[in-house]
């Protein structure tokens, strides 16, 4: 669609400023100019939005929804209102604090210790190695590992019987651990999965920020004499801060979000989190009530129960940093 | 729940992952547009002759494939082609058939149900579903009357034959002869099932035999939860009564074979294995336990986890008494394009044939009586389990099962008197009445909408 009174156009050598005499067509295109400087980027980024509405906002919108009713699977056209009754419910329903609990306990069990290995690692992946890209590759391998394998895998270590962690702990002189009806010892074993799988990719983050901290830093504090370690906790550290930062915010919606690790450690059961839900995270509860006991509603509340709980999460984190960069 | 767990048994892979999700939320948005192509790309492909596609989804190693059942069908009818879709995991299958039939779409001309899930199906589906009582070749009479009842929609529904029973898990017990040599009782396998022929209460009393003289780290069954299917599953009333209602906490049926399963735990006879774990497959290959209840599918299971070193220790022996674990059906959701010829298909994959065909090449016991009378399972041996008479022994098993009362939501109660209840007792040492109050909490729970 060619403009052509804007072809035709007196002088095309001199550059048309808004404005200036001209033609409707220069004005026109210098609209047009303007509304493509204007626009264009959301027309670029429109993609994203328009799936993002299709699979994220409308499926958050319509389990809210969802959420106000009783469904069932056998039958999800069919919803009674029921209010907030799925929500209110779940204040006496011990199954869902069980839940929690173990969700919170295995987030820190897993969260904590995976941080500070990778922050350790990233440090010595820091070094002027030699094959470092190797290293670099072998810490992200865990990641690349599905969790159904990994999982397995672990269930094979942690049995009961024949697993070679109670092999190792008997050798050791400590009786054998029941890994899977433990509270505690399940929580740990599952712990050990998470760490195992994710700490590689947190310490690639921490070492991509790493290699942006400025050398003179640490030209300068070693000239002041500090030692590898006090670089490394008055250097690189701080530095880090809004890594860390970030990779604690990814890990908290990780750890929330729990679910694979705990669902393949039960062996057969399915979502039952152990005999005692003693490993039942909230995803694993919530995947329980949708899909095995098939009560749609039910379900959808503790998923926006879960998301409140991150965004509760979220808003107190974003208070204690703006406190912390107040000060 | 044990069918779908022998369908994760087989193949305990992955979950249904965010890729998948996105892979189907791909198809559903392609699938409108790209339907009438592909139909008339498979006309291109049989020389313009009209040729019909009938889909059949199934969950797990459902064995109707690879027992060369399709690959039959379609040389005796060159106008149809059969594709199959499985899902490894029956609790990943099921909530999506359901999802499907809500819709109407995304459906396969023939669609597996588990037997655990065919009473919510009846009572919830049947008018989404063709009633194949009426379908070409089918004959109520080759069927056991217990499974055409449980395939069949309450009268209140309409009364419609909705699935046609494919295989069932009609159980013996399999034993070990050598464990049972070392401990002074009889080995063959008509004297071993006289032990305890009639009453289950004489099995516990074998396995007391079995402790007093097999020594320590030796148990008799390799879990308490097993035991206590293989009782539920011999009783006619279980979880619901006849008008729907669920009864389990009243009825003694239930709460006998929980005791008594839980006595096995509390007596020290149990090896405290939970079933289809790693640790259980272990278990048989290090021959810990002497017997474990085993359902006509569970030999080839068995025979694969024992390895070629159990070849000649393990035989097979009548249940106290007959019981069933396990089996699936075929339905047909009305909104497929081809109901009709796939009504035929699922009539003729099911036919006592076919069925016998299925037994011979993978082990799944007809529910066809008809077809016991076939060669292929009146005279099928077990080499691996000393030659056993599989086939006369499940036969007498299936024929003797009660006509069960099914409910919609049995598969959730079981599974809950077993993983919770009967788990706590067995692996964590809870007293039966724990246990018990523990099951039931949780089944509250899972039955309050």
């Amino acid at each position: 669609m060619t403009d052509e009174t804007a072809l035709l156009s007196p002088s095309p050598a001199r550059p048309v400023r808004e404005g200036e005499g001209g033609g409707r067509g220069q004005v026109w295109r210098s609209r047009r100019y303007r509304w493509d400087l204007r626009f264009s980027p959301y027309a670029f980024v429109a993609p994203f939005f328009l799936f993002f509405a299709a699979f994220g906002l409308f499926p958050l919108l319509y389990t809210g929804w969802a959420a106000l009713h009783q469904v069932e699977l056998t039958d999800p056209d069919s919803m009674t209102w029921v209010g907030l009754k799925n929500f209110t419910r779940l204040w006496d329903d011990e199954f869902f604090w069980n839940a929690l609990r173990n969700t919170v306990t295995i987030g820190l069990l897993s969260t904590v210790p995976q941080l500070l290995i990778a922050l350790g690692l990233a440090h010595l992946l820091n070094y002027r190695l030699r094959g470092s890209a190797f290293f670099r590759v072998a810490v992200l391998t865990p990641y690349a590992t599905s969790v159904a394998a990994a999982t397995l895998v672990f269930v094979l270590l942690f049995g009961r019987d024949y697993g070679m962690v109670n092999w190792a702990l008997s050798g050791l002189g400590f009786g054998p651990v029941d890994w899977q009806n433990g509270p505690l010892a399940s929580q740990v074993a599952v712990s050990t999965i998470v760490v195992w799988r994710w700490t590689g990719y947190n310490a690639l983050i921490y070492l991509a920020a790493m290699q942006a901290v400025p050398g003179e830093l640490y030209e300068s504090a070693e000239l002041d004499g500090a030692s590898r370690w006090r670089q490394f906790v008055h250097v690189t550290v701080p530095s880090l801060r809004p890594t860390i930062f970030f990779t604690c915010v990814v890990s908290t919606i990780g750890a929330t979000q729990l679910f694979g690790e705990p669902l393949l450690f039960n062996g057969g059961a399915g979502a039952t989190g152990g005999s005692d839900h003693q490993f039942q995270t909230l995803g694993l509860y919530l995947y329980e009530q949708g899909w095995v006991n098939l009560h749609l509603g039910r379900a959808s509340a503790i998923a926006w129960a879960m998301f409140l709980i991150l965004l509760l999460i979220a808003g107190a984190a974003r208070l204690l940093r703006g406190r912390g960069e107040a000060r | 729940m044990r069918a779908s767990a022998r369908a994760h048994a087989k193949v305990r892979r992955t979950l249904v992952s965010a890729g998948a999700s996105a892979a189907t939320a791909a198809l559903l948005l392609t699938g409108c547009s790209s339907d009438p192509a592909e139909t008339s790309k498979q006309g291109g492909q049989s020389g313009g002759k009209d040729q019909t596609t009938l889909t059949v989804g199934v969950f797990g190693a459902f064995g109707l494939q690879e027992a060369g059942l399709y690959d039959e069908y379609m040389a005796q009818n060159p106008g149809i082609r059969i594709e199959q879709t499985s899902i490894e995991r029956n609790e990943n299958y099921y909530p999506q058939l359901l999802t499907h039939l809500g819709t109407g779409s995304g459906l396969a001309d023939i669609q597996a149900v588990e037997v655990n899930n065919i009473a919510e199906i009846t009572a919830t589906q049947a008018d989404k579903l063709v009633d194949l009582a009426k379908a070409p070749g089918v004959d109520k009479a080759a069927y056991l009357p217990w499974k055409w009842a449980q395939g069949t929609a309450p009268a209140a529904k309409g009364g419609a034959t909705v699935g046609l029973g494919t295989d069932i898990g009609p159980q013996g017990i399999c034993y070990r002869k050598d464990l049972f040599e070392a401990a002074g009782l009889p080995t063959d396998r008509a004297a071993v099932g006289a032990l305890w022929a009639g009453d289950w209460n004489k099995y516990l009393e074998t396995g007391k035999a079995y402790k007093a003289k097999a020594g320590e780290g030796k148990a008799f069954v390799d879990s308490a939860s097993g035991v206590m299917a293989a009782v539920t599953g011999s009783s006619a009333q279980r979880f619901y009564d006849e008008q729907g209602k669920v009864v389990y906490k009243t009825n003694p049926a239930v709460r006998g074979a929980f005791d008594l399963a839980a006595s096995f735990a509390t007596e020290g006879l149990s090896a405290k294995h939970q079933q289809f774990t790693p640790a259980w497959d272990q278990g048989f290959s290090n021959g810990t336990f002497a017997t474990v209840s085993c359902p006509a599918w569970m030999l080839g299971y068995i025979q694969d986890k024992a390895g070629p070193a159990g070849k000649d220790k393990w035989d097979v022996a009548q249940a106290p008494k007959p019981s069933n674990w396990g089996g699936s059906f075929l339905v047909v959701p009305k909104a497929g394009k081809h109901a009709e010829e796939a009504a035929k298909l699922a009539a003729w994959l099911t036919a006592p044939a076919q069925q016998a065909r299925l037994f011979e090449k993978r082990g799944s016991f007809p529910s066809a009586s008809a077809a016991y009378r076939l060669p292929a399972v009146s005279g099928a041996k077990h080499d691996y389990f000393g030659g056993a008479p599989i086939g006369e022994i499940f036969a007498r098993a299936a024929e003797g099962v009660p006509v069960a009362v099914v409910g919609p939501k049995d598969l959730v109660i079981a599974q809950n008197l077993a993983d919770i209840g009967m788990l706590q007792v067995d692996q964590k040492g809870r007293s039966p009445q724990e246990g018990w109050e523990a099951a039931v909490k949780a089944i509250d729970n899972a039955l309050d909408q």
